[in-house]
């Protein structure tokens, strides 16, 4: 393509730059429902749901565990604050399906003081993370 | 004059001393470049945090959110970070005249004290202290600054505590830290406006945000994330500090012990010498007599 169609990404979590290149596209989970970015977006801040992060540049695809953390998006590029977010190798998946029955199991037997909303959430991260490790 | 045996008592005591201060020394050096990578691994996050944080707000400022005005209650939250261990110098009492010295009312006041040092002073001196998390800080873990952010929101909303403050010590570089107090909740627009260099302004001129979700749901998220995230920064820059004003504290101690070693040194070879000019004279003085 004659036209350059790259973007840079930048993605900072609390303790360390996680990834910084350029992509040509960047596809994430966000509070309003998934979205892709190409280069030249309308500058948008998003808030971050658990979810897939795949960063595409050319023909190379990768993929993250993307839990939480809001998004800056900019013309140019996006910079992505993650409060949590992971590799697929830094994910221990028995660890990853104990922690989606203990979540399933809170859900089923709900009790009054079961705190429905974090529940869900740790499904949701749980199921992310087996997610990312199948693909 | 003090006999030869006290002195060199003395002096071996200090040795042992010096010892224990130079091993100190070492490891909080080592501690310190660890603490300090952290820091500056984090820096790019906050300082990101803060710029779109203050381009929400300079959005958002005529926004009614009850993160932006002052709660009903007049109780005051400040999460006071100091070590958990002493021998560093002026490290805990900065943090702590902070809060004594401040106009803060004793009884108005929950501590939520990260760092057995403070937690033990302010105790003593009858503070309420709310909650405490003195393990978190040998090792602060963003998880952790999530837990405390969550605890203190949660009785923020419910009207239990009007404003939330934070106290810890700013890590400038190895020698230069600087105790720091500043509101956490609620944010001030304007404030945040003013530090905002016009930079920063032109560039949020030229890219005119959008939000999504609205602007008073993303402030609903955001502000929570910006809360934590500051919570953290300061644990991470107070552990840093701590080892830097530790490593410096241990360092004078050893240069002292240095010093009285040598004084004791110069002290016993006097005592060595006169003790055997002593005897001298007293052998000469007794073979003068029988002869």
């Amino acid at each position: 393509m004659a036209e350059n169609n790259e973007m840079t990404l930048k993605i900072i979590t609390p303790d360390r730059v996680f990834y910084e290149n350029v992509a040509t596209m960047v596809e994430f989970n966000t509070t309003e429902g998934e979205i892709g970015v190409y280069k030249g977006h309308i500058p948008t801040t998003v808030i971050i749901a658990p979810g897939i992060l795949r960063i595409t540049n050319g023909d190379e695809v990768k993929e993250a565990a993307l839990h939480a953390g809001f998004a800056e998006i900019l013309p140019e590029g996006i910079t992505i604050l993650a409060e949590i977010i992971e590799w697929p190798t830094e994910i221990d998946l028995n660890r990853a399906e104990q922690a989606k029955e203990r979540a399933e199991e809170r859900i089923r037997t709900k009790t009054d003081n079961t705190d429905t909303m974090r529940a869900e959430i740790a499904l949701k991260r749980a199921v992310t993370r087996i997610e990312v490790l199948k693909d | 004059m003090a006999s030869m045996r006290d002195i060199k008592r003395r002096k071996s005591s200090i040795e042992s001393t010096q010892q224990i201060t130079k091993a100190m020394k070492l490891v909080s050096t080592v501690r310190l470049q660890r603490a300090r990578q952290r820091a500056e691994n984090s820096k790019a996050y906050f300082n990101c945090m803060y710029d779109t944080v203050t381009s929400v707000l300079a959005k958002a400022s005529n926004v009614n959110h009850p993160y932006l005005k002052a709660g009903s209650s007049n109780r005051k939250a400040v999460v006071v970070i100091t070590s958990n261990r002493g021998l560093a110098g002026g490290y805990n009492s900065g943090i702590i005249k902070l809060i004594t010295r401040g106009n803060f009312d004793k009884d108005e006041l929950d501590i939520y004290a990260l760092g057995k040092k403070g937690k033990e002073f302010l105790a003593r001196y009858g503070y309420t202290i709310k909650e405490d998390d003195c393990d978190k800080i040998d090792d602060p873990v963003y998880a952790d600054a999530m837990g405390i952010s969550k605890r203190l929101l949660e009785s923020y909303v419910s009207g239990e505590i009007g404003e939330i403050y934070l106290a810890y010590t700013a890590f400038k570089n190895t020698v230069v830290h600087d105790p720091k107090l500043i509101k956490l909740l609620p944010v001030e627009p304007e404030e945040s406006q003013d530090s905002e260099d016009s930079s920063k302004i032109e560039k949020g001129a030229t890219a005119l945000m959008n939000f999504e979700p609205e602007d008073e749901e993303a402030l609903d998220l955001i502000i929570p994330k910006y809360v934590t995230s500051l919570i953290y920064g300061g644990m991470v820059e107070s552990v840093a500090s701590e080892n830097g004003a530790r490593m410096q504290a241990m360092d004078s101690a050893t240069s002292n012990a240095e010093d009285m070693i040598a004084k004791l040194s110069l002290q016993y070879n006097r005592a060595r010498q006169g003790s055997i000019t002593q005897e001298l004279t007293e052998i000469i003085g007794g073979a003068s007599a029988i002869s």
